[in-house]
């Protein structure tokens, strides 16, 4: 017993609560958190629909259950009861296999994620969270990382050439968008001080890192996105290229597992980019007295991740596919040497401060009058001249020129004509004289 | 749970807990398992697949003995990014490419075999001393505060040195892979979509070369694809193919209503 006491002396207020919780409780986490999921995943897809589709001016789909919002929930009963085909081509054991690889990581990354506060479920006093792991922000890029390998394997194994190739990006996608987010994570590490879930919430208390450290929070939102595959980076399922992408050739409740994992974990990045820049659970100023209730700072938390997911749906909506070689373009050249850049400015900084050479007021003066000389110094450099190019016609075919007006159409036409009393308009096209040429004769 | 089991790991160097007993002994087959189906699978990639399995056990087995650090690091590093990218060749090369059975270096099985053995034999004597000879220190002072500081500390105070001359080290391994790999480049530059737009405008054809079957009668790549006009398209005949004779019809005189199947035109004359 002293032992046990002696180890917890070390242990922060969120990992004592989360060690007392009798095994019910663990139990009833663990199936509250699959619920989450499964529930999330119904949601957003519902509302992506919804989304997309009245910034593309139509309704979405809205037959389905109160206003269509089962419309998710009637396809994954109709997936559940499709044919499961299995391509000769196949690789029995890898292709079965690979859908649940990358539906598992999904789910488990969930576990770390501070969802709220301080709660009492049943008299029992604990925190809205699975567990909370000394390094619980590496157990989200662990889980993310072997979760690609479903993507790799289940176009590996399909047996024909497009989920190859989608494979093959998907692989290389991953390794090179993983950098860019470990890279946007260091800084926050730094500045909390600890890799754990709930410390980095709770150093947050003062300010929250979106506004510290916005470059990095930048990197990790474009880095989330490739790393969840979706649009503008859903290169290893792009339809126009590769027909389906890595689940081309999957059907039935192999197909919705992919689908299951791909919305997890944009949940998953979701929270996660909540608990890193967005202060987890915590209200903002105005509405701080609300953080004394943990289930509060619960709804805090999923609003917060509802912004998130709407930019997710955002972005899909608005933005074209990227090219291959523009998508590596921006991770390599743009994103990882931008959040080192970022990372060396970080340590100068701290270093700067935790020495005491001077007071911080006086590093940022000098900073400013520094970008104020650059800045004027490129306003004094002339532009460069672009030569204008004179377009040669090619040949033979009719090319339109290029100072081409399109010449607006005179008024009178648009005018409305009176329609004549007792003359019945004929519509267009049906055959009969048009009512132009009537009026003619 | 996790954490419980961790704490029941940190009660003296020696001891082993149940909960770290029962972790070892369904993971440890499982390691061993994987890795020596890992040697003998017949295909690459469930090679590659059964390394990963055996790495994920391993990261367990360090997690369990209060290193959740380095157990995740070993999967992020190992498993998620080095045998990524052995996936990635290996997709490469593709599926249905099975080892040669030739031996290039001669001699090379045997002296592999003798090697392995004689790594084999130096490893379990290593390993078998430190079971009967070395006391184990447990976590002690390097770890009092976690795993991350421990390693920190240690990494730019006492093995500073080291750590730099590795880094070094990578660092000009990934710059020799990247001059390799571009100076086999350079011979072809690179076109970029501006210079392919300007070509294809200065040349002969704007619009790509038709497709077999296009205005055509038949949708065989034999049968010669029919300009608008009726006239056979000399772009859309191959080389190899031996082609179908085509009727070709007789020229009509340019028709500006013909797409109106003559209706409008016909009205007003008439009227």
């Amino acid at each position: 017993m002293t032992v046990q006491a002696q180890a917890q002396e070390g242990l922060t207020r969120t990992q004592q609560l989360l060690a007392d919780d009798p095994l019910w409780l663990v139990l009833l986490k663990v199936v509250a958190l699959f619920a989450i999921g499964v529930v999330l995943t119904l949601f957003m897809i519902v509302l992506e629909r919804k989304v997309v589709g009245r910034m593309q001016q139509r309704p979405g789909p809205n037959r389905t259950g109160p206003g269509g919002w089962l419309q998710s929930l009637a396809d994954g009963l109709k997936l559940a009861f499709k044919e499961d085909i299995m391509p000769v081509m196949a690789d029995k054991r890898v292709y079965f296999i690979a859908p649940v690889i990358s539906t598992i990581p999904a789910f488990v990354a969930f576990s770390v994620i501070p969802f709220g506060g301080e709660v009492s479920i049943f008299g029992e006093r604990t925190v809205l969270q699975l567990v909370d792991l000394p390094v619980g922000v590496l157990v989200v890029l662990a889980c993310s990382s072997i979760g690609v390998y479903g993507i790799v394997l289940g176009g590996w194994a399909s047996g024909s050439p497009y989920p190859l190739l989608a494979a093959l990006r998907s692989a290389a996608q991953v390794i090179s968008y993983e950098i860019a987010l470990g890279l946007s994570i260091v800084g926050v590490i730094l500045y909390a001080g600890s890799l754990s879930t709930a410390d980095i919430v709770a150093s947050q208390s003062s300010g929250w890192y979106l506004l510290l450290l916005a470059p990095s929070f930048v990197v990790f939102l474009i880095a989330m996105v490739g790393e969840t595959n979706r649009a503008p980076f859903d290169l290893p399922e792009a339809e126009s290229e590769l027909v389906g992408g890595f689940h081309t050739e999957y059907s039935s409740l192999k197909f919705a597992l992919f689908f299951l994992a791909e919305y997890v974990n944009m949940v998953t990045v979701s929270a996660m980019a909540t608990t890193l820049f967005l202060g987890g659970g915590q209200w903002p100023w105005p509405l701080s007295f609300l953080n004394a209730n943990g289930w509060l700072q619960f709804i805090a938390f999923l609003i917060k991740m509802f912004i998130f997911l709407f930019i997710f749906i955002w972005l899909r909506g608005t933005l074209p596919r990227l090219r291959y070689d523009q998508f590596m373009r921006l991770g390599w050249k743009v994103l990882v040497p931008g959040s080192l850049l970022w990372i060396l400015t970080i340590f100068a900084i701290r270093t700067y401060r935790t020495s005491g050479a001077g007071n911080v007021t006086t590093l940022l003066v000098a900073v400013g009058i520094g970008l104020a000389v650059v800045l004027v110094v490129a306003f004094l450099v002339p532009d460069r001249q672009v030569e204008e190019q004179v377009v040669e016609l090619a040949s033979d075919y009719p090319v339109p020129p290029l100072d081409l007006s399109v010449p607006t159409p005179s008024r009178h036409k648009l005018r409305a004509r009176p329609v004549d009393a007792g003359q019945v308009r004929k519509p267009a096209l049906t055959g009969g004289p048009s009512a132009k040429e009537t009026e003619d004769v | 749970m996790i954490s419980v089991l961790a704490q029941a790991a940190d009660q003296g160097g020696g001891l082993v807990s149940t909960g770290e007993a029962v972790v070892f002994w369904i993971l440890g087959p499982v390691a061993l398992a994987s890795a020596l189906a890992m040697v003998f699978a017949r295909n690459a990639v469930h090679s590659a697949l059964f390394l990963a399995a055996t790495m994920l056990s391993l990261a367990v087995l360090y997690m369990i003995q209060q290193a959740p650090f380095l157990g995740f690091v070993q999967i992020i590093v190992y498993t998620g990014a080095v045998m990524m990218l052995f996936l990635f060749v290996l997709m490469l090369v593709g599926r249905d490419s099975s080892d040669s059975v030739v031996e290039v270096l001669r001699g090379q099985r045997v002296g592999a075999l003798l090697l392995g053995v004689a790594f084999a034999l130096l490893l379990v004597a290593g390993v078998g001393r430190a079971f009967s000879e070395v006391t184990p220190a447990g976590l002690g002072e390097a770890g009092s505060n976690g795993n991350l500081t421990g390693i920190g500390r240690l990494v730019f105070t006492k093995y500073l040195f080291s750590f730099e001359l590795t880094s070094a080290l990578l660092i000009t391994a990934a710059l020799g892979a990247m001059v390799l790999a571009f100076a086999q480049r350079r011979q072809s530059a690179k076109q970029g979509q501006r210079g392919s737009v300007i070509q294809r405008l200065r040349g002969d054809r704007i619009s790509p070369l038709p497709g077999p079957g296009v205005f055509a009668t038949a949708d065989s790549v034999a049968v010669p694809a029919l300009l608008p006009d009726g006239s056979i398209a000399p772009g859309s005949l191959s080389e190899i193919i031996e082609g179908t004779p085509v009727d070709e019809k007789p020229r009509r005189e340019p028709d500006a209503h013909a797409l109106t199947d003559g209706r409008a035109s016909t009205k007003v004359v008439d009227e």
